[in-house]
């Protein structure tokens, strides 16, 4: 089957002072109906500003974002506002995303009425019921975004996201504000809602252990690019990329105390205003060779579904040996 | 590694409020925590546990007006520290007790350079010292955190993240502080910084034999840097023991269980997370009894009307009634 959304070469540069910001930079993805595509990396790294690409909230440089089948970049307004009833949005900060003077109600109304969707005896049905599938009791329907704490904002966030039934949900990084045991909590809601409304998630977050429970599929950014794709188990089972590796060595685990001393990356993410036409990683990475330097690693296909951009792997193609780091 | 000794810090009894108008805040609620030399002691929690307001008593840095300690000591060294005039307590803040912020982005002064910012500290706590050394003692700090010397007259803007907070970490080590209390020193990072700047503390740790109390909510960066851990909730201790003691399969209080069943497990499959139920307590309307009770599955009657007396193994302790009591008295 056609995936729900895909992205072709996918670039979005914007002008700044000293040059060109190559916030994201040729990316490729492909979300099945019904799965979740985590999207990984650090600040910076241009997930974000995918995410409000593919919902078109902002306009790429160049790029294909194909949804359904049709490319929605060559939509006018009036036709990517029907296609956007089906892509929705869960924001990262539940206390910035929420219009303070707009009660539980207002906000979840907002969409049905700016769609005409329904009105009166109809709308308050629908949001009542909105309210039950997130789990936001029904006396809050006329609290304000400041009376309730963040767990239940973001519930309120979803709810708003899902009024409309969408097909497609850019989560950007929905958990990160929340403390752990209300972030499981939703993180749960996230996966029912899936079940049962049969959505399509891409699941932006820098949060490896939350990404890894939620993926179908992984891919991973630095500094614009997607380095590394793969479905989640395969990832954590065998991550290839010298960054992946690096990502998956940074996080603390509660299980293995003092691990020895695990292996760090040096320096911080280069400049990504005019980004030299090399490895992205290539300035902190410990296998770093010259033909990392010698020009732009592109994403290929290394294992059938395991996608990496890593001249350590091109390498090992031409050679028919696999080439471990 | 904690040879038997009097402790650095001793907090005793402590209980913090804050007053306003409408309400009183029962942040901190009675509890009693030691520091070693060269200790490590995590202080694990959720928003609203508590951690931060302890912090904040220990430097005598609650808000005042609103802030008030009603009960309890804090030793430091064997000297009380709530009987201390503000002067010495001063000299005390940075000098001997230092303490780092959330957010490095917002506990740098914007005007002023880096290099500045550290000799700021110095200046205060060493009159006298000449120009010359204290630029010297800049130098060094700088290196010692990993940033290049030549950096110092740039400003805050042009740092970043991770940078920002290792110019905080070396603001707060300028002193060589017997103590340092990190409020969740990492959580503002990337991971791969946050790898970075732990490591850079944990290095420092040894090489000055610094105590530390370090506030988080990630039981990962717990593991990696924590000699001790005592887990709050609702202003109480609830749990406490070696690091091992908490980490490890075991006896654990029903909260400190639902913490890590809330953690999705990056080396184990589970589709679904098992989280606590319902929400932390406001703590200007706290429940009777052992204050975890309404979103207890092992809550019995007990539970509901009487504090929850601490079951003891070695220096493992849990306030719980599931447990028994071994002894009287609270965590």
């Amino acid at each position: 089957m056609a995936p729900l959304l895909r992205t072709v070469d996918l670039k979005k540069h914007f002008g700044v002072r000293g040059g060109t910001l190559h916030a994201v930079d040729g990316i490729n993805i492909e979300i099945e109906r019904g799965h979740t595509l985590g999207v990984v990396g650090e600040s910076g790294c241009g997930k974000s500003t995918l995410g409000r690409i593919v919902l078109r909230l902002l306009e790429p440089t160049s790029g294909e974002v194909w949804f359904e089948g049709e490319d929605i970049l060559r939509y006018r307004a009036a036709e990517i506002n029907r296609v956007r009833r089906q892509m929705q949005i869960i924001f990262q900060d539940p206390f910035s995303s929420l219009n303070p003077r707009m009660s539980v109600y207002e906000i979840i109304a907002e969409p049905l009425q700016m769609n005409r969707e329904c009105a009166g005896k109809e709308m308050e049905r629908r949001i009542t019921r909105l309210m039950d599938i997130v789990g936001i009791a029904r006396r809050f329907v006329n609290s304000y975004p400041h009376e309730m704490d963040g767990g239940r904002r973001q519930r309120v966030g979803i709810a708003r996201a899902l009024a409309l039934n969408p097909k497609f949900i850019v989560c950007d990084e929905p958990v990160s504000a929340l403390d752990v045991s209300i972030q499981a909590q939703i993180l749960n809601l996230l996966m029912d809602l899936q079940d049962d409304m049969r959505l399509t998630y891409m699941f932006i977050t820098h949060d490896l252990s939350v990404v890894k429970h939620i993926s179908d599929d992984i891919a991973v950014m630095y500094l614009g690019q997607c380095v590394e794709r793969c479905p989640s188990d395969e990832l954590f089972r065998n991550p290839l990329h010298p960054y992946t590796r690096a990502l998956l060595a940074a996080i603390p685990s509660p299980k293995h105390r003092n691990a020895g001393k695990r292996a760090l990356i040096r320096g911080e993410v280069s400049d990504p205003i005019d980004p030299k036409p090399t490895c992205r990683f290539a300035p902190r990475c410990e296998a770093c060779s010259d033909t990392c330097l010698a020009g732009d690693t592109p994403l290929v296909e290394h294992a059938p579904g395991h996608f990496i951009a890593c001249t350590l792997y091109q390498k090992s193609k031409t050679d028919g040996s696999c080439l471990k780091v | 590694m904690a040879e038997p000794q009097t402790p650095l810090l001793s907090i005793r009894g402590l209980e913090v409020r804050y007053e306003t108008d409408e309400a009183i805040t029962h942040a901190v609620n009675g509890i009693n925590l030691d520091i070693n030399v060269g200790e490590t002691v995590g202080l694990v929690g959720e928003t609203g546990a508590g951690k931060t307001t302890t912090a904040l008593a220990v430097m005598r840095l609650l808000p005042h007006r609103t802030g008030k300690i009603t009960e309890g000591c804090i030793l430091f060294r064997g000297e009380d520290v709530l009987r201390k005039s503000n002067g010495e307590m001063r000299q005390m803040r940075g000098e001997r007790i230092s303490m780092i912020f959330q957010d490095p982005m917002t506990s740098l002064n914007p005007t002023m350079t880096m290099g500045e910012q550290i000799r700021e500290s110095l200046e205060i706590h060493n009159k006298g010292m000449s120009a010359a050394l204290t630029d010297a003692r800049v130098d060094e700090l700088l290196t010692m955190v990993g940033i290049p010397p030549r950096r110092k007259h740039e400003y805050p803007h042009q740092f970043s993240g991770g940078m920002k907070q290792r110019i905080v970490i070396a603001i707060a080590l300028a002193c060589r502080p017997e103590l340092l209390i990190a409020d969740e020193p990492t959580t503002a990072l990337d991971v791969t910084i946050q790898a970075q700047v732990l490591a850079l503390m944990n290095e420092l740790k040894e090489s000055m034999r610094t105590s530390m109390i370090l506030i988080t909510h990630d039981l990962g960066v717990v593991s990696e840097m924590c000699d001790k851990v005592a887990i709050m909730y609702a202003g109480e201790i609830i749990e406490r023991g070696s690091a091992d003691d908490i980490l490890d399969d075991g006896p654990h209080h029903p909260y400190t269980v639902g913490l890590f069943n809330s953690i999705p497990d990056i080396e184990r499959e589970s589709k679904r997370l098992s989280p606590i139920a319902g929400l932390m307590p406001d703590p200007a309307a706290l429940p009777g009894g052992c204050k975890f009770h309404p979103r207890c599955g092992d809550a019995a009657d007990a539970c509901r009307s009487l504090a929850p007396p601490p079951f003891v193994s070695g220096e493992h302790i849990i306030a719980c009634h599931k447990f028994g009591s071994s002894n009287g008295g609270r965590i």
